[in-house]
């Protein structure tokens, strides 16, 4: 065979333009359990402590802590955060359901991937109407 | 010979980070129903549950635990996302360390929260 009738060798690594690609449903439930991981890291752990911390600290220092809650950009941050923990806690699950073989295949993976957005979205909507 | 060592590449912390992962999920999973727990029982939370939460051991402990657990579930997936997305080794390395610096923070200020005895 010529050289020239072999097919021409591709460059490689192959770099995906993952923003090019349709995502499958799983794929996207993982990077959302990445992305809700991330925020609850940066911005959950600091507020977390910060509002235990100054919670304690007298009757006063409760009812201040507290206020921001009651903001609306407060009530904001509450939510995505209270998103990002729920995502995280289901998607969480999930994963250790897939790890003891349950709900392995294709059609219940993708069932329980869907599953865990509704949920996370239905459970931050009932924190939602409590809020306000 | 039968005792050679086959790990020929690798670091090795693959299987003990899954594993850590899913026992300080677990961890976490159990506090989180706890809490609930505790706030529907209560009905709510005024600062005087809140407090007397607070300054029984039990659940001091419980809560260290929890947060132990927590900044140690972070790092195992920070380091994931960071090795993932920050591809120059400085970058990657740089940002790492402050992961580390800020966890070792919060550790102390954890300890602070919970028995600085405000």
């Amino acid at each position: 065979m010529a050289a020239a009738d072999r097919p021409i060798v591709k460059p490689r690594p192959v770099y995906l333009n993952l923003f090019a690609i349709r995502q499958p449903l799983p794929a996207i439930s993982s990077i959302l359990h990445r992305i809700s991981g991330a925020l609850l890291f940066v911005v959950g752990i600091p507020l977390l402590l910060w509002f235990v911390q100054r919670s304690l600290a007298s009757p006063e220092a409760f009812a201040s802590a507290i206020g921001p809650l009651t903001t609306p950009l407060g009530k904001v941050v509450l939510l995505a955060l209270a998103w990002s923990y729920l995502y995280h806690l289901f998607a969480g699950l999930r994963h250790l359901a897939l790890d003891l073989h349950i709900g392995i295949k294709l059609a219940p993976a993708r069932t329980s991937a869907a599953l865990v957005i509704v949920l996370s979205v239905v459970v931050t909507l009932i924190v939602a109407v409590r809020l306000w | 010979m039968s005792d050679v060592d086959k790990r020929a590449v690798g670091a090795h912390y693959g299987l003990r980070d899954w594993l850590a992962q899913r026992i300080t999920a677990i961890v976490i999973t159990l506090y989180t129903a706890l809490f609930l727990g505790i706030v529907m029982w209560n009905g709510g939370l005024d600062y005087a549950t809140w407090r007397a939460l607070f300054s029984g051991n039990a659940f001091s402990v419980a809560t260290f635990l929890f947060m132990v657990a927590l900044f140690w579930h972070a790092w195992v997936g920070m380091r994931n996302i960071l090795m993932d997305y920050a591809k120059p080794t400085s970058v990657r390395l740089a940002l790492q360390t402050i992961v580390i610096c800020a966890l070792i923070a919060y550790s102390g200020w954890t300890i602070q929260v919970l028995w600085g005895g405000a």
